[in-house]
């Protein structure tokens, strides 16, 4: 308490000269009502508190997920298309240890939710705050009940004819996998020899910052793999033009690299340039002239795109939540109905050609979603 | 000078050398195209040919230098013409030159860009504020521009007075401008196992620094008379579709923490929360709740999804360490740094940027030869608490291969660690806080490439 008591006088003088001058605020601000307080207060914590009476089954879950979830998470939570996995990686051992198994092994390199929360509390809320992706916060508290119970199921914790409620939610929390998985650096035992939670904390690994004959031997131990050359596109264009240094163009930064083991002899070789290992001389000062924004008329229907947010949910070329720009240009190709019949698709929403739902989309003038039609229908690029 | 020219190591200090001078300001004008490209091709070779033999350089270069810059002889386009009026562009906006340093996103990171990352160009910033369209960005559902007229601030929980605020409130309340630093708790995370990402875009760029100006959190949770024996947490909570929710300590809260409004001496740009944003200074970017709506004082955590699933760190032996909320010291050399070239031997001003969650920056070191020796770097004033600090030091490069380095200490008496230090304590399953020592190699010709040492 007396630390606390310090830290707050500490801290407080940057802001005392201001609480001083400014006591009272009068006409600043006014009491928030109680209905305004429980519209906005929707945090559920790790006690519980918070938590609103109701409850749902795993079977009506099942429903809402295929409807809303499943498109983004996969059938069964396991996806990794568009999100981390939900679902997997937790056994009936883990439930009994409270600690995911997988997590200490690395047996599942890609860790799914129900791996790592320890909390239940943490899934209700954020499914309530935060889901469906594209449509956050239109669940009924019954319905948040019932995806949760649902991913339990999935995740084997939760028996398919179970009603999650706020009266049993307590008792499921005592069968997370992960519940005794966490160090907080709010418990005092591990923090100990350091900590991340407080400022001034300290840190848990150590670098003595020798100066002078610190390593023998640099060896050096990781490099870009060659065949990524261009993933980040070419880094001529990411740097001036001009100044102490260029981008390396592809033709530099695609050409094969040495070995780590050709690297590190060159590394430890005394250098004389012309000697065995040195390096070729490459023609690298060419990078383009920095590129001009192009003409407006040209990027208006895919701005368009971008600006109405159509991709959030579809992708240039793949499948996001509905199909890729690309697809649909291949699917249309050549059908002279298609303009109208996506401008009606768009504006007044359509289902079944995709397998899911295009909402309506009345709010967007007229004019660029024909504009928006037409960049799809010639091929967004 | 034949000598010279033989070294195969030596950097060939511009094609443009070998090329006759209306190929080359073609080049410079309309960039390179298929054509020129063949043709510089040729003329590589064939000027290549010549060295080889102990021959002089191309006659058309040598004539164009002999005879003078024509940039310089004659009139530019620029020197006889009329320039634009004033207020031509009523919001400034940068030069048509530039337009290659922006935000990018790292392909592959992430499915939807509306839970994503767009990084910020550190390869070619200057001193410490990031420009306000190259803060970099991470949303968690999308981006809002929000009507600030609609806005409102709501503090509540364990206070006396609940209250709701509006933008006209707050912006009539005492002000602070402070420069702060806001990294993401992920940044440099493609890196803890082996090198994943070519350019200190991608490496590091998940942080920037502004100056902000707002309301000190202290200010609005006095207002409400919060409960300041039993009120140990506060939980602020944005007002957008990810609903974001971070539990923030009250020590911090009552420190340094600012509701802010203004950046760089504007509003918040929407991509940063406009209008309103909370700013936790030296804490992982996460915390920094963009779009700020709601404060409630309690007094215990909150446990939020960003708490207990994501920003979390995963330990050897498969316990995680949560509430991991500091960023350490650290430090990255921005030039010349991974995908850049020197463009010839001799004189170079090695930069780059450090910083500390947990105060001031004391010192910088930088070593060119791989960590074998350190040489103590120049830091640029103003050197601010939990804000970026600019380091400067010399650097005569011969051409010889070399790697380069930085290392930052800060008030607390740390010291960046090395990767391999960083792993023997945490391993490698971690994603958040890597804060390890940068390593760029120099290839004896001049390209930069990201590695990791011993």
């Amino acid at each position: 308490m007396y630390k606390l008591t310090k830290a707050i006088l500490f801290v407080s003088l940057s802001a005392l000269s201001i609480a001083a001058a400014a006591k009272d605020l009068p006409g600043i601000g006014r009491t928030a009502l109680t209905n305004e307080i429980a519209a906005w207060d929707i945090d559920v914590r790790g006690d519980f508190k918070g938590l609103p009476k109701g409850s749902g089954s795993v079977a009506q879950g099942n429903v809402i997920w295929d409807e809303k979830c499943a498109s983004c998470h996969g059938t069964f939570g396991e996806s990794m298309e568009v999100f981390g996995p939900i679902v997997g990686g937790t056994t009936k051992d883990d439930m009994k240890t409270g600690h995911t198994l997988a997590l200490a092994t690395g047996s599942e390199p890609k860790r799914s939710t129900l791996m790592k929360v320890a909390t239940l509390s943490t899934i209700w809320d954020y499914i309530n705050r935060a889901m469906p992706w594209n449509a956050p916060k239109t669940l009924t508290t019954d319905e948040v009940y019932a995806v949760t119970a649902y991913i339990l199921n999935m995740g084997d914790i939760l028996p398919a004819n179970f009603v999650l409620s706020d009266k049993n939610i307590a008792d499921v929390q005592k069968t997370m996998p992960n519940r005794n998985g966490m160090l907080s650096q709010l418990d005092p035992k591990n923090t100990k020899d350091f900590n991340m939670w407080k400022v001034r904390g300290k840190g848990d690994v150590k670098n003595p910052a020798c100066m002078k004959d610190c390593i023998k031997t640099v060896e050096i131990t990781s490099v870009l793999p060659d065949y990524a050359c261009d993933a980040h596109g070419n880094i001529a264009e990411q740097n001036r033009h001009f100044g102490a240094v260029r981008g390396a163009d592809k033709l530099i930064a695609c050409d094969p690299h040495p070995s780590v083991a050709e690297l590190n002899r060159i590394y430890n070789t005394p250098y004389h340039p012309g000697a065995a290992g040195s390096q070729k001389p490459v023609t690298f000062a060419i990078t383009k002239p920095t590129t001009v924004a192009p003409e407006i008329a040209e990027t208006t229907g895919l701005e368009m795109l971008k600006q109405n947010k159509c991709t959030a949910c579809h992708g240039m070329t793949k499948k996001i939540v509905g199909p890729g720009f690309s697809e649909i240009t291949a699917k249309y190709k050549g059908d002279s109905k298609a303009e109208a019949h996506l401008i009606d698709v768009v504006t007044n929403g359509g289902s079944g050609v995709w397998g899911g739902t295009m909402p309506p989309h009345g709010h967007i003038k007229a004019e660029y979603i024909k504009t928006m039609v037409q960049t799809i229908l010639t091929g967004a690029k | 000078m034949s000598n010279e020219l033989k070294k195969p190591g030596r950097i060939i200090k511009a094609p443009e050398n070998f090329i006759d001078v209306s190929l080359s300001q073609a080049i410079t004008k309309d960039g390179l195209n298929e054509d020129r490209r063949n043709f510089l091709r040729k003329s590589f070779v064939a000027a290549s040919a010549a060295v080889a033999g102990g021959a002089m350089l191309s006659q058309g270069a040598l004539a164009a230098t002999s005879a003078g810059d024509p940039l310089i002889l004659n009139h530019t386009e620029y020197d006889q013409t009329l320039g634009l009026p004033v207020a031509a562009n009523p919001y400034g906006v940068p030069s048509k030159y530039e337009t290659n340093l922006v935000r990018r996103e790292s392909p592959g990171l992430t499915q939807v860009g509306g839970a994503s990352v767009a990084f910020s160009p550190l390869q070619g910033l200057f001193g410490i504020i990031t420009p306000s369209g190259l803060h970099f960005e991470r949303h968690h559902q999308g981006w809002q521009d929000m009507d600030p007229t609609k806005h409102r601030l709501m503090v509540m929980g364990m206070v006396k007075h609940p209250k709701v605020y509006t933008m006209d409130d707050i912006m009539r309340l005492p002000s602070v401008s402070r420069m702060h630093f806001i990294e993401c708790g992920a940044n440099t995370a493609t890196e803890w196992g082996n090198v994943a990402v070519p350019t200190v875009q991608y490496t590091h760029g998940m942080i920037s620094c502004s100056e902000f100006t707002g309301v000190p959190l202290s200010v609005l949770l006095d207002d409400c008379g919060f409960d300041k024996k039993n009120g140990k947490f506060v939980l602020a909570e944005g007002a957008d579709g990810s609903g974001m929710t971070r539990t923030i300590s009250m020590e911090n809260a009552l420190d340094d923490v600012i509701v802010a409004y203004g950046q760089n001496g504007e509003m918040l740009r929407p991509e940063n929360g406009y209008p309103l944003r909370l700013v936790v200074p030296g804490v992982q970017g996460v915390s920094s709740v963009k779009w700020l709506r709601r404060i409630e004082v309690g007094d215990k955590p909150y446990d939020t999804k960003d708490e207990v699933s994501h920003y979390v760190d995963l330990m050897p032996g498969g316990m995680t360490r949560q509430y991991t909320s500091i960023q350490e010291a650290k430090s990255v050399i921005t030039t010349p740094s991974g995908g850049q070239v020197l463009v010839g031997k001799g004189f170079y001003n090695i930069t780059g940027l450090a910083w500390t969650g947990r105060g001031k920056i004391t010192r910088v070191d930088v070593s060119t030869d791989g960590g074998r020796t350190w040489r103590t770097a120049r830091l640029e004033t103003p050197v601010l608490s939990k804000a970026l600090t600019r380091f400067n030091i010399d650097w005569v490069w011969d051409g010889s291969p070399a790697i380069l380095q930085s290392r930052a200490m800060d008030d607390t008496g740390y010291v960046q660690p090395t990767i391999n230090q960083l792993r023997g304590v945490r391993g490698t399953k971690s994603i958040y806080h890597n804060n390890a020592i940068q390593s760029w190699r120099v290839a004896d010709f001049g390209e930069v490439t990201n590695v990791q040492i011993n």
